[in-house]
This record gives structure tokens, C-alpha cells and sequence, in this order.
């Protein structure tokens, strides 16, 4: 019997040791040999960019010029002031908005300026003395009495970041503490046309937030805007469905050079915009257009004009040598079956520029050309395209398509048209505002699913640049951050720039693409056949083990009772 | 033993277990998909939002203040300035002499013009497309041709084509000299080119591409010919339909709305026995002086049909019956657009009838041989007659004559047997009478047949025919290609046989193909030669001519430069059972788990004394002894 408990007791010991050696070697052994890379990512710092806390500054300088302020009012001037607004836009993004103004009198020299015949004239002049930096504005204070301004016009906004705003004063002698915050309403308005408003911040950050608290205009205008992007190809194509009748000439290099060029040299700190154009020959709508006798000519309505692209689209042709998303400018010459051709908005008006635009896609302009010849010319007419008035069309476009918003000045403001170079530094600044908050918020965006489907999927691998890049992204977010929370709008919109390359470097790269893994139940099938019966015996006898020994527990329990 | 008797119960309740344990991890693999779904509409949650907004207002009408209108002021007085660029179209029929027909589309656009030149882009283009034009600016290409070719051209029976072409695909680029990473460039360029012509281009790697010496020199103009910036590659595998020619026809400046476009309705240009399509790109003098360079863009078109067996034995044809078209216009952007009927082997009319007849004829030498053609000019009104439409027809008299050999031909085969070895054979032949001239070999093997050099052998008229130069680049096992040049003089009259012996490589399970058992294609060889004009082999001279001209035999062009490409092969190569991998896991797994149950059995089993088991009758008495209340048996 001792024998008997002897061999047993051997047998017990040799299953314990093998499943020892199982454990301590065979364990870790397979777990070293099955394990994918990972490199380091810095979790708790991208939980901290989950909730995003932006503070956006501005600094403004307002100037009074003579005959605004007492001179006992002039010697008592602050030097500045902050006002703070904060907005919660939900439990996670949070903003605060900082103005600070600094005031100050008018130089020799800037009422010199201030003394030119017209608003236009001074602001130019205004513009040479100083240079202002990028997202400043600079207010200029006149007197009632001035003349630069007509009658009813309270607030002036040059082409560059300065503001001329009539001053009313309201009769009895206050104090300057009252005069100021007299001004203050004002200021507010200027800085909501000239920097940013809260709607337009809110738009921006629609990658964020998705609520329907922004104003259908300010989101038609950010979704109209085409996603960012490091660069741009801007095709300029000729449509000229019928090449028989029409033999079509536009100087489209020089159009480009004067009209497009300067636009996009304004613009060059957002993105690097290439341009190119074609002719097609037989390009053909996708609608009839159908004649209208009233008019006695042929019209697209508004309904008809989505189905318009698709058959010229194929021929358009995508850019092949780089992948920037394309902005397609068309120009259409209907052929001479079809024209004149008018296409109507939605209220069944012709529309007067005719043409139309595509939110993100481009625009389409209709040239008439059957009033350039008479019926009893030989065919095919050469006709050369007035450039002027399509590129005025095109240039429209393009800032519409680029996300140069429409400002709604309130009543009593005037804004001058930003002239030849197609945009005004304010209305670059309005842009640069919300760029720069909406690539933030889309840059972090990114990095917190990127990290969450990282943590999701255990065994995904992950590659020290992919690591890198996670990283670097986010160091260019906080500088962003706080580079805005600086007022230096410049810096900002470089940092969130390379934050978003980063971050879409590390989204799609395309080691996280690749079916590196495989599903678990395939895994199981490989392992079944050498784990299973292996795995067995041991967990059986590890059972049998415990059992016993638990018998034997009980059997003493029960002697000692 | 008990322990092992359990343990085989138990292998099921753990299989059992291991299912129920399935679903969880089925859970777990929602959720991941539920969470890569939210990344998703997180990342395009601005695209849906404009989803939405297209039903809405996708289409907007564009306000803008019309201050710059002056509209009409311009036009009137206006003369445009000439154009730098023109475009010319062009068909050649031929009748064969098999019955076929041959029909030779090439359009030409030149544009005076440099997309190399540095420092300018070129961005404004008219008639030459643009996605191209953006490739040759990007990759810096000097030269790019590139040929999809669907069957394999009947040297023999056709005569020569006008532009040669392989089976499948052909890609050859000459790349700028000033191009530092011609690979990188190369790579780049051949996934571009493949999404422009819906082609599986991107399968061309390092593998499959070689630089040759000295058979594909530039054809435009060129300074520098150092052959490391130039590419080649065949896919002998491409297939060529429907979705290569739309492509290829978007790049001609009319489309297929108008001008000789029209004919090419896919279902009757693939319905055929040879069908090519290609594009070659290369700067051009623009003028005699040759002072400035313009780029011309060709795209050729050749299809042969079989009309003979289709048409039920009567040999004759229209363009109606070849394209289901006719024409009625030329290309209005086209400087000249003419259609050309050979009818050299018809001068009196006692051959063929073709209707209708012009007048125009034109005599061309072309491939060392004088040909005569019918032309008819789409430009011009009367060519179409009073139908406004063109349909011409031609219908045989007579039975044709018999073809002359072609004087230059190559064919090649596999040879041998079983899958470890075998032999490639080469035979090109002269059919020259009396003259020997020189031909380039090149071959592009790939890796996986592994040539033996020191087996190759070329032999004419059984006599051992040493290559003057042999330009021979070793394969590197899934870099690169073997890649062999030779060039051999072919005595008059005479075959030669260009033999080499190859091993079957075995590759790594991941390399096949899916369907491996069909083999392997290995691309055509390529053999260039300067053949010896027929016009100078031509003594018959009862012909009317001069008599001043043709004492001496030799005339015109002496020779002229052909290229001929032989089929591609299929090899079949060692093959294995793919479902291999997982039967090994099991079967040692099996082995393993065997071994190791028997040892860990013999490790921990503990032995003991049984008492015999009762035997089976007892044990049924004692069981109805059991059921009957009645006390057991001992």
C-alpha cells in the first residue's frame, strides 16, 4: 500500500513539474515569440487633448486722432484693457476669447494721413506708416466732424487691417471711462467683422462638435470651403461642345496672371496652390436645356444643374501626377443649337453672373457667344473670350470655394473691396482664424481616434514613426494652442498645419492599413491541434491533483473532529 | 489510465467550450469594427454633413457683381494668333493576302512646345491632353512608349505590321538625363500610367524590368543615349479590352464624337484577330533648322480582322461591316485627316474592286517596299459624295497571289521535359536571297527560369554562328531579370537557331500567381534589325520605267529599321499543393501531440494491481438481478 502511495505520489510530482515547465518556460516562450511591436504612445497626453480648452487672442490698438478726445481726457488715456468672453461649446471644447486693446493717440503722422481727401486714400496711406502683424487691427478714431466718411457710414474697413470709426459723442462732458466703454459695442462689431466671430469659430470646429447650434450660413459657408489640404490644383477647363461652329481662343496665361495670381500669392500661407488649364473639345452637359419661348432662349433651371457634371467629369480627367484635391473651374460655350443659354436659381430668376458653383467640387460658368456673329458667317467663328468677365466670375468663386467668407457687415459699416490683389489682409486674417482653429480641432480629432483604435486593437503593430509622428503632433498642437492663446496668428497656423500633416501621416499610414493580424478564431485553428492535447492532460491532472488534496483535507478535518 | 480515458471526454467539452467561447471573441471583433465605423464618421463627419447638404443645396448659383462687363467690345475685331499646336489623323487599310484586313489608325499631335525645359511649367494645354503632359513635366520622361496588344501579329501570313508590338503590355521610357532616382521615377510612372490607362501596370517592378543596351534607342530627339535612364518592361500577361481602349480614346482631342474616332466602337475592335493600341510620346525638331524642339504625342491603333470566315466565305468588306460605321466628317480641330487604301497589288483593277474611286493616289515606300494607295481626304467635301457619308468597299475579284516571305521572321519555343529543366530555342530566319545582314537579340527572362550562359549556343546552317557582341546582365533572385543582347549575323537565306538551357526555380509560396497551373509567361524576345529594302532586292524589271534608273539593283533607302517581336512562352514551373501549410501544422502537430501524450502518460501514470473485471455474463445477471430486487452474484 506505502508502495502503491509512493508511485502515486511520483506520478503527482511528474505533472506538476511538467506543468511547472510548462508555465515558467512554455508560457512566456510563446508569448515573447507571438508578440507585435508597439512602439510607446503617449496616451495620457492625447486624453488631454480630448477635451480642448482654445483661447484665441486678439490684439487690437485703438488710436484717437484729434478732436475725438479733451485734452484732459487725452492725458489720462489707459494704456490697456482685457476683455475675456467664454463660451462652453460642449463637455469637452471649451473657448476663450481675449481682446486685448491698447490705446493710444494719433502720431504727427498718422493725422497727416488721417487728413487725405478720401477714406480709400488714407487707408493706403495709413498702411505705409505702420505694418501691422498678422490677426492685429488697428482702430482709428475720427471725429465726427471728419469728411472721409459720408453722412451715414459710422465704421470704415480698408483693404488692410485698419478701421476707421466715426466717434459720436454723446452730449455732456463724461469721462474718459465712459467715452471708452461708450466704445466698446463698436469695437466689438469691428472685431467681429475683422478677425472673427463666434459663429465662425464655431463652424470651424463642426469636425469637433456636431450640434446644430451654428447659423445655416456660416455652416453653408464652411462646408461650401474645401477641407484643408497641404495643396491645391486649380483647373481652369474650356468646354466647347461644338468645335465645328466654334473655334474658341482665350488667353487664359495672361488671365491668370492678372486676375488668379495675386489671390493665391495673398493665400500662399495656407497652401501651395498649382494652377493649370485645358480645352475639350465635344464636351457635352448632361441636361438638355430646354427652350423657353418668353425669352427665347435656352435655360438650365436650378433642379437640372446637379445633373450637369457627370458626363463632363469623366473627360475633366484627374490630376495624375500629384493627389492634392482638385477645384475645377469650367468654362461652357454652349454650341450653337443651344444658345443663348440662361440658367436660373431656385426662385426661377436668370441668374446674372450665369453660372453656378459646386460646394468643394468647383464652379461652372456659361459664355454665350451667339450674339459675336451673324447667321451668315463661315463656320467655324473664331471667338476670343472676354477674360475679364469670366475670371471676375471664377475669382468669386474661388474664394467662396477656399472658405473666404461672406461678410454680413452690420448697418453702418462699409468695407471696401479688397481691389486687385482679390482679398483684403483683414478678410486673410478672418480666414487664417478659422483655418487655424479647424485644423486644430481636426488635428487632435485625429490623434484621439487614431490612439483609441490603438488601444481597440491589441494587436496591431505599431512602428516607431508612426510613434514619432503621434508625437510630433502633438507637441506642434500645444504650440498651436498656445501660440493662439498668444495672439501670434502667424506661428498658429504653421504649428496646426504641421500638426495635421502629422496626425494624417500617422492615420493613414499604411502599416495600420495592412491586415497584419489575424481574427481570433483563425489563430485557434492553428493552435488547436498541438495545444489542445498537450493542454489536456495537464489541466486534467492539475485537477485531479487539487481534488485530491482537497479530499485529503477534508479527511483530516473530519479525523481531527 | 483513467486520467488518458477522461482526457478524450474532455478534448470534446473543451472543443465545446472553445465554441461557446467563440462568441466573445466575435464580440470583441464588433466592437472593433463598431470603433474603426466611429473613426470613420468621425473623420468624414464633415463629408456627411455635405451629403445631406448636396440634396439640399448642393448647386448654387454664384453672385457676383458685374462691374467688369464689357462684353462683346473684343470680339469683333479679331484675328487669333496661329495655333502652336496641330493634330492630323489618318487611316491605312490593307488588304492581306490571307483574306484579313488590316485596318492602321494613327493620330498625331505635335506642340511646339518643351516640358523639360526648367524653371517653366507647362500648364495651359489645347490639344494635348493634360493628364499626360502632367506626367512627362513630373517623371521628367524624355521618351515614353507604351503599347497594349491583344493576340499575337502572324508575321508570316500579314507581312510586317507599321508598328510592331508584343502580346500584352510594353512599357519603355527613356527618362531626362538630369533625373537622379530613375527607379523612383520609373516605379511612380508605371502605377501613374496604370491608372491612366485602366491597365495592370503597377505589376511592373525591378523584376520585370531591364535596360538594354542597344536594341531600344530613342526615336526622337535625343543628345545622350547612356542606357541607364532607360526602362523596359513587358507584362506578356495583360489583357486588353474594353477599359483600356475608353482611356486611349479620351486622349484624342475629338474623342470619338467625330473625325476617323467614330470607327472605334469596342465590340467590333475586340471582336478581331489582332488587336493594338499604343501611345508614344518624343520631342521632334520643330522645323527643317531643327532649332527648337516640339513634343509629338502618337496614338496608333491596328486591328486585323478576320473577314474571310465571319462574312460566310465571301471575301469582301466595307468599314460598315468592319466598325458598323461610316464616316461622315473629319476631325474639325485636324490640320489633315485622311484615309489610305493600299492597292499596290491591284493597279489595273483585275484583283479587287474598290468603291468609291478616287482619283487621289499616292505612292509611299514603306517597310524597304513601294506601295501604292488610294487617299481619300475627309476634309474635303466632295470625298463623301452625295450621301455625306463614306463607306468604302472592296470586294475581290480574283484569288490573290501569294505573299512574299517576309524577309526577316523569328519564332521561339520551349523545349524539354519534366519540371526541373528545359531549353528555350530562338529561330530567326532570313529569307533574304543574297544578302546577310545583322540583327539585335534581346531577351528578358525572368529570374525564375535560371538561364545557364555557358549553354548558349547559336548555330546557322548548322554551323556554329559566333554573336559579335553579347551584352548578358545575370539575374538576382526576385530583383531582377536576366537580361541577354547578342547581335548575330544571319547569312542570306538561312535559319538560326539561338538555344539556351534553364532551370525551373522553386518559388515561395506567396510568389505563384493564383491560378499556377497555368504557367508562367516569360515576355517576347525582341529582334531589331536594318533589313535590306525589297525595292533594292527587286530585279524584275520588265516593269515601265526609265531606263536610267535601274541599271544598278540598289535604289532608294538600301534598308530600312525593323523590329519583330517573337510570342511570349508559358513555362510551367514546380507547383505545389497550396493547401500544404495548414496540413503540415496539422500532421506535426498530430505527431507532437502523440509523442508528448505518451511520454507525459508514461511520466505520471501510476501502476497498480487490478482485480479482474467480472465477466460479461455475470455482470448482465447482476444488472436484471439489480432490476429485479433479487441479491447480486459473487
Amino acid at each position: 500500500m506505502a508502495a502503491l502511495q509512493l508511485e502515486k505520489q511520483r506520478g503527482r510530482y511528474a505533472a506538476l513539474a511538467i506543468a511547472a515547465v510548462v508555465i515558467v518556460v512554455g508560457i512566456p516562450l510563446w508569448w515573447k515569440t507571438t508578440e507585435t511591436y508597439r512602439a510607446w504612445l503617449p496616451f495620457s497626453e492625447i486624453s488631454k487633448l480630448d477635451s480642448l480648452q482654445l483661447q484665441l487672442s486678439v490684439d487690437a490698438e485703438v488710436v484717437f486722432s484729434r478732436g475725438t478726445l479733451t485734452p484732459e481726457q487725452q492725458k489720462n488715456v489707459p494704456l490697456s484693457t482685457v476683455r475675456e468672453k467664454e463660451h462652453v461649446v460642449d463637455d469637452k471644447t471649451g473657448l476663450r476669447y481675449t481682446y486685448e486693446t491698447k490705446y493710444r493717440t494719433a502720431t504727427i503722422m498718422e493725422e497727416d494721413a488721417l487728413n487725405q481727401p478720401t477714406a480709400a486714400e488714407a487707408d493706403l496711406s495709413l498702411h505705409m506708416l505702420t505694418e501691422s502683424s498678422c490677426g492685429s487691427v488697428v482702430v482709428y478714431v475720427i471725429p465726427e466732424s471728419s469728411s472721409l466718411l459720408p453722412e451715414d457710414v459710422k465704421v470704415y474697413v480698408g483693404q488692410r487691417r485698419t478701421a476707421l470709426l466715426r466717434y459720436s459723442p454723446v452730449q455732456g462732458l463724461w469721462s474718459l471711462k465712459e467715452v471708452l466703454s461708450n466704445l466698446d459695442p463698436q469695437m466689438e462689431q469691428v472685431l467681429n467683422t475683422m478677425s472673427f466671430s463666434h459663429q465662425d469659430i464655431i463652424a470651424a470646429l463642426s469636425d469637433r462638435v456636431r450640434m446644430a447650434k451654428v447659423t445655416k450660413d456660416s455652416m453653408a459657408d464652411s462646408m461650401r470651403a474645401i477641407k484643408y489640404s497641404p495643396g491645391y490644383e486649380i483647373t481652369f477647363s474650356l468646354l466647347n461642345p461644338d468645335p465645328k461652329s466654334h473655334n474658341l481662343h482665350w488667353d487664359i496665361e495672361g488671365a491668370l496672371h492678372s486676375y488668379i495670381q495675386p489671390l493665391l500669392n495673398k493665400l500662399s500661407p495656407i497652401a501651395n496652390f498649382s494652377v493649370d488649364s485645358q480645352i475639350l473639345n465635344y464636351a457635352i452637359l448632361g441636361v438638355n436645356p430646354r427652350f423657353d419661348n418668353s425669352v427665347s432662349a435656352y435655360t438650365l433651371s436650378a433642379d437640372s444643374l446637379s445633373h450637369v457634371i457627370n458626363p463632363v467629369e469623366a473627360r475633366l480627367g484627374s490630376n495624375a501626377a500629384s493627389l492634392n484635391p482638385v477645384l475645377n473651374f469650367l468654362l461652357y460655350v454652349p454650341d450653337a443649337h443651344h444658345s443663348p443659354l440662361f440658367i436660373r436659381d431656385h426662385a426661377k430668376r436668370e441668374v446674372p453672373s450665369n453660372a453656378f458653383h459646386s460646394p468643394r467640387w468647383g464652379g461652372i460658368m456659361v459664355y454665350n457667344v451667339n450674339e459675336m456673329y451673324g447667321p451668315e458667317a463661315e463656320l467655324p467663328v473664331d471667338i476670343n473670350i472676354n477674360m475679364a468677365k469670366v475670371m471676375g466670375v471664377f475669382l468669386a468663386q474661388l474664394r467662396l470655394l477656399l472658405g473666404v467668407q461672406h461678410t454680413h457687415p452690420p448697418p453702418g459699416f462699409v468695407l471696401q473691396s479688397p481691389g486687385s490683389a482679390g482679398l483684403a489682409d483683414w478678410e486673410l486674417d478672418r480666414l487664417l482664424w478659422s483655418r487655424s482653429v479647424e485644423k486644430i480641432a481636426t488635428a487632435s480629432n485625429t490623434i484621439t481616434s487614431l490612439a483609441q483604435l490603438l488601444n481597440q486593437i491589441g494587436n496591431i503593430v505599431i512602428n516607431d514613426n508612426i510613434a514619432q509622428q503621434v508625437s510630433s503632433a502633438i507637441t506642434s498642437l500645444q504650440f498651436a494652442v498656445a501660440e493662439l492663446e498668444a495672439g501670434n496668428l502667424a506661428f498658429a497656423l504653421q504649428y496646426s498645419r504641421e500638426a495635421i500633416l502629422a496626425s494624417e501621416r500617422a492615420f493613414f499610414d499604411p502599416s495600420l492599413l495592412h491586415l497584419l493580424y489575424f481574427p481570433d478564431d483563425q489563430k485557434f485553428a492553428i493552435y488547436i491541434p498541438l495545444f489542445l492535447p498537450m493542454c489536456v492532460p495537464i489541466v486534467l491532472s492539475l485537477l485531479k491533483i487539487v481534488s485530491e488534496a482537497r479530499k485529503r483535507q477534508a479527511d483530516k478535518h473530519a479525523k481531527n473532529d | 489510465m483513467a486520467a488518458h480515458r477522461c482526457g478524450l471526454c474532455f478534448v470534446f467539452t473543451l472543443i465545446l467550450s472553445c465554441f461557446l467561447a467563440r462568441p466573445c471573441s466575435c464580440d470583441t471583433f464588433e466592437k472593433i469594427s463598431d470603433n474603426t465605423e466611429a473613426e470613420e464618421s468621425v473623420a468624414g463627419a464633415l463629408r456627411e454633413v455635405n451629403a445631406d447638404d448636396q440634396n439640399e443645396r448642393q448647386w448654387q448659383s454664384t453672385d457676383v457683381e458685374m462691374d467688369r462687363g464689357d462684353a462683346s467690345k473684343h470680339s469683333q475685331s479679331f484675328t487669333p494668333a496661329p495655333a502652336k499646336d496641330q493634330f492630323q489623323e489618318e487611316m491605312v487599310i490593307r488588304p492581306l493576302h490571307s483574306g484579313d484586313i488590316y485596318a492602321s489608325f494613327q493620330f498625331r499631335t505635335l506642340w511646339d512646345t518643351d516640358f523639360l525645359r526648367e524653371g517653366k511649367k507647362v500648364s495651359h494645354y489645347r490639344l494635348f491632353p493634360k493628364s499626360l503632359g502632367q506626367v512627362l513635366s513630373k517623371f521628367s520622361v524624355q521618351e515614353l512608349h507604351i503599347s497594349f496588344t491583344q493576340g499575337f501579329w502572324r508575321t508570316m501570313q500579314w507581312g510586317q505590321p507599321f508598328i510592331p508590338s508584343p502580346p500584352g503590355a510594353e512599357l519603355w521610357v527613356w527618362f531626362h538625363h538630369t533625373v537622379t532616382d530613375v527607379d523612383g521615377n520609373w516605379k511612380e510612372l508605371s502605377n501613374v500610367l496604370s491608372g491612366i490607362f485602366c491597365a495592370s501596370l503597377n505589376f511592373i517592378d525591378s523584376t520585370n524590368t531591364g535596360q538594354p543596351s542597344a536594341s531600344f534607342k530613342p526615336l526622337g530627339l535625343r543628345n545622350a543615349t547612356d542606357h541607364r535612364f532607360l526602362r523596359y518592361a513587358t507584362l506578356p500577361r495583360e489583357i486588353v479590352c474594353t477599359e483600356n481602349l475608353t482611356p486611349w480614346k479620351k486622349l484624342l482631342p475629338c474623342g470619338s464624337k467625330a473625325g476617323l474616332a467614330v470607327l472605334m466602337k469596342s465590340e467590333k475592335l475586340f471582336h478581331s484577330s489582332f488587336h493594338s493600341q499604343a501611345v508614344h510620346i518624343r520631342p521632334v525638331c520643330q522645323d527643317a533648322l531643327c532649332t527648337n524642339t516640339a513634343w509629338e504625342l502618337r496614338q496608333t491603333l491596328n486591328v486585323v480582322f478576320d473577314l474571310y470566315t465571319s462574312g460566310q466565305g465571301k471575301k469582301e468588306w466595307s468599314l460598315f461591316k468592319m466598325f458598323s460605321r461610316t464616316l461622315t466628317e473629319a476631325c474639325p480641330l485636324a490640320s489633315s485627316s485622311k484615309v489610305y487604301v493600299d492597292i499596290t497589288d491591284n493597279p489595273e483593277g483585275e484583283l479587287f474592286e474598290l468603291s468609291p474611286a478616287t482619283p487621289l493616289l499616292s505612292q509611299a515606300v514603306v517597310l524597304g517596299d513601294r506601295r501604292t494607295y488610294s487617299v481619300y481626304d475627309l476634309t474635303k467635301a466632295e470625298t463623301f459624295g452625295q450621301l455625306r457619308s463614306l463607306n468604302l468597299l472592296l470586294r475581290w475579284k480574283g484569288n490573290s497571289g501569294d505573299m512574299l516571305r517576309p524577309l526577316l521572321h523569328a519564332e521561339r519555343y520551349v523545349a524539354g521535359f519534366g519540371l526541373q529543366t528545359g531549353e528555350i530555342h530562338t529561330v530567326i530566319y532570313n529569307n533574304h536571297p543574297y544578302r546577310a545582314f545583322p540583327v539585335l537579340l534581346l531577351d528578358s527572362v525572368p529570374w525564375y527560369l535560371r538561364l545557364y550562359i555557358h549553354t548558349l549556343e547559336v548555330t546557322s546552317k548548322l554551323r556554329d554562328n559566333k554573336p559579335s557582341y553579347i551584352h548578358y546582365q545575370p539575374s538576382k533572385d526576385r530583383q531582377r531579370p536576366h537580361l541577354l543582347e547578342m547581335l548575330i549575323q544571319l547569312p542570306p537565306h538561312s535559319m538560326t537557331e539561338v538555344t539556351v538551357q534553364f532551370e525551373r526555380a522553386l518559388l515561395k509560396w506567396t510568389e505563384y500567381t493564383p491560378d499556377p497551373n497555368h504557367g508562367f509567361y516569360v515576355g517576347s524576345s525582341v529582334v531589331s534589325a536594318l533589313v535590306p529594302s525589297v525595292v533594292a532586292m527587286d530585279t524584275n524589271f520588265t516593269q515601265q520605267q526609265p531606263l536610267f534608273s535601274s541599271f544598278f539593283p540598289v535604289k532608294e533607302e538600301s534598308s530600312y529599321f525593323m523590329r519583330v517581336y517573337t510570342e511570349p512562352l508559358l513555362v510551367n514551373l514546380p507547383t505545389p499543393d497550396f493547401s500544404m501549410p495548414y496540413n503540415v501544422i496539422c500532421l506535426t502537430c498530430t505527431v507532437v501531440a502523440v509523442g508528448y501524450g505518451s511520454f507525459y502518460n508514461l511520466l505520471t501514470r501510476t501502476f497498480q494491481v487490478d482485480e479482474p473485471s467480472p465477466p460479461l455474463a455475470k455482470r448482465l445477471a447482476n444488472f436484471i438481478r439489480r432490476i429485479r430486487g433479487v441479491p447480486l452474484l459473487t
